[in-house]
């Protein structure tokens, strides 16, 4: 009877397609890239192995050093910034709202499906300075903080500020929506209970709700964390790794290496880098997980 | 008395801040609308939080001509398409034979299959670069459509598999006792009842791959076969930062498909959010 499931040509039919594509295409080019970085030089022109070599270098040069510090300060903010005030406005969805519940959701989700080059040139217009004021700085002239009126693009602490507060507005709502997700599934009873036993808001969240969110609260943090550590995208849209080298980071810094500079071997090494921090980074993340339980 | 007061006094200060976080959410959308109706003089004379005077069409009409945005649409829709289309027909079958089918080697096929869902795409790019051009397929959509499908497996892969595995077992022997052939199931039992999951797939796959700049701009070189969001990208290069008007209006169509895309699936979307799809 079960023959038809057993169906081996069937079977065949239905996996090995995909298992073809994905291995040549996903899982080789992995265990290239691992072999690559033992080489320098563009493949077909000066490829040649160098061992340990790219390794080597990549601990001395300063260029990665400087992206690496960039990429970290900005997983941090980024991390905090997604998980913490996703976190609230889940919460605002669970208790604050009554009415329109939908539609705040839809508004606050929106920016997500938006494509990061557009959300870039939208806020390199907001932050503009020059050839006229942006939308950010016309607002600042107009309330009178005239002497707030800046090029926020082009200093180096504002420029990560202004990746960070793009990548927040862009992402938010997701987070937001996820960690929802999970308070609905805590029982209103729970609440009302506790509610009953006299806890107030700070209590009940403390011990309440925080406890029971947890596993979605690490979920969101390895996503935050394992998306921002290959920021790229949003980079190249709004800052092009300006003013200087101020916001390079690590991907930006492998694709420049590859392909700007050529050296394929040495931008393999630095994809090595992100490899390992986000696998590395993963694993941390549950470990901390589970011994805390 | 002085209770209602703070009660009332808490109930604004909680709409002021509910409205605050909406008008963050939606003004730079909504400004980006109405920038893009703007006449060039209004952006000289006119602060930028301004309305725009009148409808000034020209933009859009500069950004698909001139700006080539026409093209790039096109060459957007057709390579998410045709990879979206595979990306349906690979997860479905593969997500069927992995959980309803009876094998060898299974459970390490699917383990298989998941590892993708740890690999940052970046790091399999400077190979993939080096395989196409070795299979001349560089610089060509056909590189860039094989690239969407690929980087969709895994992600879809989970998602059918862990739908089909809540599905009862019941109704697909009960198929193939009634004389149902492999295809014919696929056709009409596991294709209808995939619906809800398959537009969770579509979705999700659509604002990944139309969103997608690292693929494009490495491998696709060729100004006629670029993608929008390549073609956004050199857009100020090629008109200027001055031309604020134009480029708000390309940024505009890059945006309004994934607007009409979200107005119709929106609840299906936050819906798959929130039951379950990415909770792990």
């Amino acid at each position: 009877m079960k023959s038809v499931l057993r169906n081996k040509k069937a079977i065949a039919l239905f996996v090995l397609p995909s298992f073809i594509l994905y291995t040549i295409f996903v899982i080789v080019p992995i265990g290239c890239t691992c072999i690559y970085a033992l080489y320098s030089g563009t493949p077909g022109l000066n490829w040649k192995f160098v061992g340990l070599a790219n390794c080597r270098k990549l601990l001395m040069d300063p260029k990665v050093k400087m992206a690496f510090i960039f990429t970290m300060k900005y997983v941090g903010m980024i991390l905090f910034g997604q998980v913490g005030l996703g976190l609230l406005l889940a919460l605002m969805f669970r208790f604050w709202i009554k009415r329109f519940n939908n539609l705040v959701r839809t508004i606050t989700f929106f920016p997500i499906v938006l494509p990061l080059i557009a959300v870039g040139q939208l806020f390199r217009k907001i932050f503009e300075i020059q050839p006229n004021y942006g939308l950010f700085n016309s607002i600042l002239a107009n309330i009178g903080l005239t002497e707030y009126v800046e090029a926020w693009l082009g200093r180096p602490q504002t420029a990560l500020i202004c990746l960070v507060v793009m990548g927040l507005w862009n992402s938010i709502g997701f987070y937001a929506v996820i960690i929802y997700g999970g308070l609905l599934d805590i029982s209103n009873d729970i609440i009302e209970a506790a509610q009953i036993d006299g806890a107030r808001p700070i209590q009940l969240f403390k011990s309440i709700l925080f406890p029971l969110l947890r596993p979605i609260i690490i979920t969101c943090v390895v996503f935050s964390f394992t998306g921002s550590i290959k920021v790229f995208e949003s980079i190249v849209a709004l800052t092009k790794g300006g003013p200087g080298e101020a916001t390079v980071s690590l991907a930006k810094l492998m694709y420049d290496t590859a392909f700007e500079a050529g050296n394929y071997g040495y931008g393999s090494a630095i994809s090595m880098v992100i490899f390992v921090v986000c696998i590395l980074g993963a694993y941390v993340i549950r470990r901390f997980d589970s011994k805390e339980v | 008395m002085k209770y209602g007061c703070t009660q009332k006094l808490k109930k604004s200060l909680k709409g002021i801040i509910i409205f605050l976080v909406i008008l963050i959410d939606a003004y730079p959308i909504f400004w980006l609308f109405t920038s893009s109706l703007k006449s060039p003089s209004e952006f000289v004379v006119n602060p930028s939080y301004s309305m725009p005077e009148g409808v000034y069409l020209k933009n859009y009409a500069k950004a698909w001509s001139q700006g080539n945005m026409g093209v790039y649409f096109r060459n957007s829709l057709v390579y998410t398409v045709i990879a979206l289309v595979f990306i349906v027909i690979l997860s479905i079958t593969v997500g069927f034979a992995l959980t309803k089918m009876e094998w060898k080697g299974r459970s390490l096929t699917s383990a298989y299959f998941m590892l993708g869902l740890m690999i940052p795409v970046t790091t399999s790019l400077i190979p993939l670069v080096k395989i196409y051009r070795s299979i001349h397929i560089i610089n060509t959509g056909t590189c860039l459509i094989l690239t969407y499908i690929v980087s969709g497996l895994s992600m879809s892969i989970f998602l059918t598999t862990s739908y089909m595995r809540a599905l009862p077992n019941d109704m697909f022997e009960a198929s193939v006792i009634d004389g149902c052939s492999i295809f014919s199931m696929m056709r009409y039992i596991v294709i209808p009842v995939m619906k809800n999951c398959i537009v969770t797939v579509v979705v999700l796959q659509f604002f990944y791959k139309w969103n997608d700049l690292l693929f494009s701009m490495t491998f696709i070189s060729d100004k006629d076969l670029k993608t929008l969001q390549t073609g956004l990208l050199y857009f100020e290069d090629q008109f200027g930062t001055k031309d604020w008007g134009a480029i708000f209006a390309s940024v505009s169509i890059s945006v309004f498909p994934l607007l009409i895309v979200y107005m119709f699936l929106n609840k299906k979307v936050i819906e798959g959010m929130t039951s379950g799809a990415v909770k792990g």
